[in-house]
């Protein structure tokens, strides 16, 4: 009973094959697949380096802008601050002026009219003097022509009494 | 829904099938006899063509001691050889031509000293007498000699293929290493460019999964099986030369190499490994049953390594050549109208089955290496 030479490992390929293959492991693991798979582990290193790189460098731009925007929106915060103060003052400083010059205005409206015043009652007094004076020399003119008829000084003090009465 | 075209694929191919079928019984009822001359021109196929088609697909599949180019007889047109024989009377080496001749051991010839007899590109030690067919050979009932026969270690085909093989693989990876170093860091580029998936693959679905963290140590051995078989795959459908040879359907190379795979898992089989082969977590009077079976198991794993990989890339040959076989078989050139289509189909297969040989050699190595070096083999109970 022979096995089918198919079948039948042949000795002498087997030998060569052994042979063959287990040079062909070591020229192959020294010269091609150290290198090579060094290669591509250090090349997928560095590819995750750089990746991990950008990534790292991605967040440090998104916190420069985030920080970018921070301070603008502080910024504007301030400067709406500032413009509000500085509304207020002004308000405060219009308002003040106002007053202060309302206040001045009437001052001098209420001097003006005490001058006023003053000079209407010196005015008066003056006039008051001038009419007493006037009506002393018109009533010595009066008198003296009166008296020089007796009659008529009679009427006249009469005249004077029955005023005097009726009033 | 998704599967419904594969159906319908199916059903196309099997109606070929029937149609191919319904025209080969055809072409057989009326076999055309102004083809037969061509036909005995281009094999030497006589009569009893069936016993004959075997002898020569069987003889396409197996190692020879030339490498046949074209021609027949006087105007054959191949390269010779060496052979290498370590005999009963030392080391006798000469080139396959100079005893081919006569290839059914009739005539005994004597190299340094030793008399051999060549039968069937076979040397054997002749036997004293002629059999009654005039060979110095003794048949057995399946035709092979029983005659004894020197320790053939020939220079054969399928050497020569395994070692243009070699060169090619370590033209290529060589070539490739000195790229890396040069282009280092930057993206790939040519060959580089082309293998380097193959190259990841083998590392990221094959070594990493199976051997875990330890996948360093055996990504040397794991790239060179890969590659290894891949391109003897690809080589043995080349049908010319530097082709043609069969060398990972041969299964004396396809044991060395699941004996390479059974050497690395035997000696990393750490302490976790060898306790499931004899210490299985089975209650202690199972052992004598499945101690045994552990170390069967053992064995069967490069078994099965040898013959899946034999058995594939054999058939795949077998099919290639009985297809072609077929335009000889019915004696009619119309045939091959059909066959060689079909050659052109199942090459294109057979190159898909030549990567998936490989992986799967590949993957089961790695698997195996896995199971030797596995840290906990935790199991449930």
């Amino acid at each position: 009973m022979s096995l089918n030479p198919l079948v039948s490992p042949d000795p002498g390929l087997f030998i060569w094959s052994t042979v063959a293959f287990i040079l062909l492991f070591f020229l192959l693991s020294k010269f091609a697949w150290k290198p090579i798979v060094k290669a591509l582990n250090e090349r997928e290193r560095s590819i995750e380096d750089a990746l991990s790189k950008a990534e790292m460098a991605r967040e440090e731009l998104n916190k420069l802008t985030s920080e970018n925007e921070h301070l603008l929106k502080q910024a504007r915060i301030e400067r709406d601050e500032i413009l509000k103060q500085a509304k207020i003052l002004k308000d405060q400083v219009v308002n003040d002026a106002k007053v202060l010059a309302q206040v001045e205005s009437s001052k001098m409206i209420e001097k003006a009219r005490h001058e006023i015043n003053n000079q209407k009652a010196a005015a008066l007094e003056d006039v008051k003097n001038q009419v007493a004076t006037l009506s002393l020399d018109i009533a010595t003119k009066i008198l003296r022509k009166q008296f020089e008829d007796q009659k008529k000084q009679q009427a006249l003090v009469s005249d004077f009494l029955e005023r005097i009465e009726l009033n | 829904m998704d599967l419904s075209h594969i159906f319908n694929s199916k059903k196309v191919l099997v109606t070929f099938f029937y149609a191919v079928f319904i025209f080969i019984s055809f072409a057989k009822a009326h076999p055309s006899g102004a083809h037969n001359s061509e036909v005995d021109q281009t094999e030497t196929l006589t009569s009893g063509e069936e016993e004959d088609i075997t002898k020569v697909i069987l003889h396409h599949i197996s190692d020879a001691h030339d490498w046949h180019f074209w021609g027949h007889g006087e105007h054959k047109v191949g390269l010779p050889l060496p052979v290498i024989l370590w005999t009963k009377k030392g080391l006798v080496t000469f080139l396959s031509n100079k005893y081919d001749n006569d290839k059914k051991g009739q005539t005994v010839f004597e190299e340094k000293g030793q008399q051999l007899v060549n039968f069937h590109d076979k040397y054997y030690y002749p036997s004293p007498e002629k059999n009654a067919e005039g060979n110095y050979v003794t048949l057995d009932e399946n035709h092979i000699p029983t005659n004894a026969k020197p320790l053939d270690i020939s220079f054969t085909k399928n050497v020569a293929s395994m070692f243009i093989s070699i060169t090619i693989l370590l033209i290529i990876f060589i070539s490739i290493a000195r790229s890396y170093k040069r282009r280092e860091g930057k993206a790939p580029k040519g060959l580089q460019s082309l293998l380097e998936p193959v190259i990841l693959f083998i590392r990221d679905d094959i070594a990493k999964p199976q051997l875990g963290y330890r996948y360093a140590t055996f990504m040397p051995y794991l790239l060179t099986v890969f590659f290894f078989v891949w391109i003897n795959n690809l080589l043995g459908l080349i049908p010319f030369f530097p082709g043609g040879a069969n060398l990972t359907g041969n299964i004396a190379v396809t044991l060395m190499l699941a004996l390479c795979t059974f050497i690395l898992t035997t000696i990393n089989g750490n302490k976790n490994y060898w306790g499931h082969v004899f210490k299985p977590h089975v209650p202690w009077w199972l052992y004598p049953l499945m101690i045994p079976v552990e170390i069967i198991g053992l064995f069967t794993k490069p078994m099965a390594l040898t013959i899946r990989l034999f058995a594939n890339i054999t058939a795949g040959h077998i099919l290639i050549l009985s297809l072609i076989s077929l335009i000889f078989i019915l004696k009619s050139i119309f045939v091959a109208g059909v066959a060689i289509p079909f050659v052109l189909f199942i090459s294109l297969i057979e190159l898909v089955v030549g990567f998936i040989q490989a992986f799967i050699f590949t993957i089961l190595s790695a698997l195996f290496i896995g199971m030797a070096i596995e840290e906990h083999a935790e199991h449930g109970a």
